[in-house]
């Protein structure tokens, strides 16, 4: 379900579904509201920006209120609550439940730590409508080590917590090479804990993710294996439990169409404000970076020089430009084509008919490499946290 | 053919985590899930309507319909959207 925010797309989980309505005006549909950087996590894939730790000042209780009013009055519909961790907002209840009367969707993206049951209980009555809990791994070591804390067995009992108050249980695990061979071990958690729905996210790489992507990437024998089984809980679990899958993008020859187009129904404000058309989309190059602050978020949605720049098809290049596929996938992820490429208008060099997706093929061998190594020679794992963000970003 | 999972005195609901409502942005009734949002026609949302607001039966349903839309012979129609509904996991049976 795409907290992780990409899949059914979401970035992460955050994508998917509100694709049905992709031929009408274009309308934010989808608010992804980071409500903060902090989190008492580490998490070495996480899709967050590696310069977090400059972003001083998150809007107040009464800027994000404002901001989830004027989305709403352009027609949002889904609002996620995401960060970072949002349970360290203490407002959370409040946005919840005025976001709920304002007539929104409400989902909460969270590790679950910070939580307990009873604000489980308090999240209900306040209207909030899905909770998605997301692991890092199915056993307590790899869990903790990937984290950088000890957080398996909270998260269990979260878990356990958001059923017994009448919310589906919705499991989220980014997977990577790290712990995507405990696949039958995470889906069996997953039925011993009665899940309703498993999203099995494949790692995206921004932020600490790309990063580390040469010990994340996995092995294209470990994702065959991995598919196979996620296939067969698929079937062995219909009725009981949903299991989303995706192939990681690296493994595709088709990119993803992010964001459902750029500018077309997804809008991210982060904690300071900055309204971007996708979660990763502040590290582009040539962006104003509206804020909320400053302008409406009409204004920037229909007006600014961010959100208009990748829409529609005219600033395409080769080969998407006469490409017959480009409506399919938007010529895949802008972000994506910086990162790699250079030019962000760029094809996705995921794509099999990029000039340049030898770049992608090169990740993977990179990838591999790492892997054959010794452990002690492998390059560590960079974790996400404060301080490595200042020694990152020279503050 | 499986069996028919809606009967005259099955109670259908709105699926887990699934809420109905009117969006004046998009001017038509629409189902909201986690993550995601259908646009209903007009049938589909006077019958989720009435399956958001009240618990009852197909039967009794059924003949609220007809009393709204002059005794129409919308029997099978509301089967089939049950039918179809349930396979989208929109609802389930009670
Ligand atoms: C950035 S997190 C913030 C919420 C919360 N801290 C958590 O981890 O659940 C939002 C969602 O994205 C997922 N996620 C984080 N990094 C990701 C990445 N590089 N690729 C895909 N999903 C990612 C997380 O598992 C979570 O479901
Ligand atoms: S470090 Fe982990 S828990 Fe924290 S925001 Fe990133 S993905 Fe979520
Ligand atoms: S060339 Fe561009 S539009 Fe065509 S399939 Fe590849 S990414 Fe999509």
């Amino acid at each position: 379900m795409t907290g992780s925010e990409q899949n059914k797309q979401a970035p992460g989980s955050i994508g998917s579904s509100i694709g049905n309505v992709r031929d009408q005006i274009r309308q934010p549909l989808w608010l992804l509201a980071e409500l903060t950087y902090a989190c008492p996590l580490q998490c070495p894939y996480c899709s967050n920006p590696m310069d977090f730790a400059k972003i001083k000042s998150e809007l107040s209780t009464e800027e994000w209120l404002d901001v989830f009013r004027q989305a709403r009055a352009m027609g949002a519909t889904q609002l996620g609550l995401s960060g970072g961790e949002p349970l360290t907002r203490p407002d959370l209840v409040e946005l919840i439940s005025e976001a709920r009367k304002m007539g929104f969707y409400t989902n909460l993206i969270t590790s679950g730590i910070g939580m307990n049951a009873d604000k489980v209980a308090e999240f209900k009555e306040a209207g909030l409508d899905h909770i998605q809990v997301s692991f890092q791994a199915s056993t307590e070591d790899l869990n903790n080590l990937i984290a950088g804390t000890d957080a398996f067995k909270h998260k269990i009992e979260m878990a356990k917590a958001v059923k017994a108050n009448g919310y589906p249980m919705v499991l989220c695990f980014v997977t990577h090479r790290q712990n995507i061979e405990q696949m039958e071990d995470i889906l069996d958690l997953a039925v011993s804990l009665e899940a309703d729905y498993v999203e099995l996210a494949t790692t995206q790489y921004y932020g600490w993710a790309m990063h580390n992507r040469d010990q994340l990437l996995p092995l294209k024998e470990q994702l065959v294996k991995a598919e196979a089984i996620a296939h067969r809980y698929q079937e062995e679990q219909k009725g009981n439990m949903k299991v989303y899958y995706v192939v990681p993008d690296y493994y595709e020859d088709r990119p993803k169409a992010c964001m459902n187009g750029w500018g077309n129904v997804f809008l991210t404000v982060t904690p300071d404000g900055t309204a971007l058309p996708c979660h990763a989309a502040r590290e582009l190059p040539g962006m104003s970076l509206p804020n909320v602050r400053d302008l409406s978020v009409n204004e920037i949605w229909n007006g600014s020089d961010d959100f208009n720049k990748f829409r529609g098809f005219d600033w395409m290049t080769e080969p998407c430009r006469s490409c017959d596929e480009k409506e399919k996938d938007f010529g895949g992820c802008r972000c994506q084509a910086f990162m790699l490429t250079g030019d962000p208008a760029n094809t996705d060099p995921v794509c099999s008919k990029s000039p340049q997706r030898h770049l992608i093929d090169e990740a993977l061998d990179r990838g591999r490499a790492e892997s054959e190594k010794s452990v002690i020679d492998q390059k560590p794992l960079v974790f996400r946290n404060p301080k490595n963000s200042k020694l990152i970003s020279g503050l | 053919m499986s069996e028919a999972i809606f009967t005259a005195d099955s109670t259908p609901m709105l699926a887990l985590g699934y809420r109905f409502q009117w969006e004046p942005a998009q001017n038509c009734n629409v189902l909201l899930y986690p993550e995601g949002m259908v646009k209903l026609n007009g049938a589909a949302g006077e019958i989720l309507k009435r399956i958001s607001e009240n618990k009852q039966t197909v039967a009794e349903l059924i003949s609220e319909l007809k009393v709204a839309f002059d005794g129409a012979d919308l029997d099978d129609d509301v089967y089939q959207f049950l039918e179809e509904a349930y396979n989208n996991d929109w609802i389930r049976a009670e």
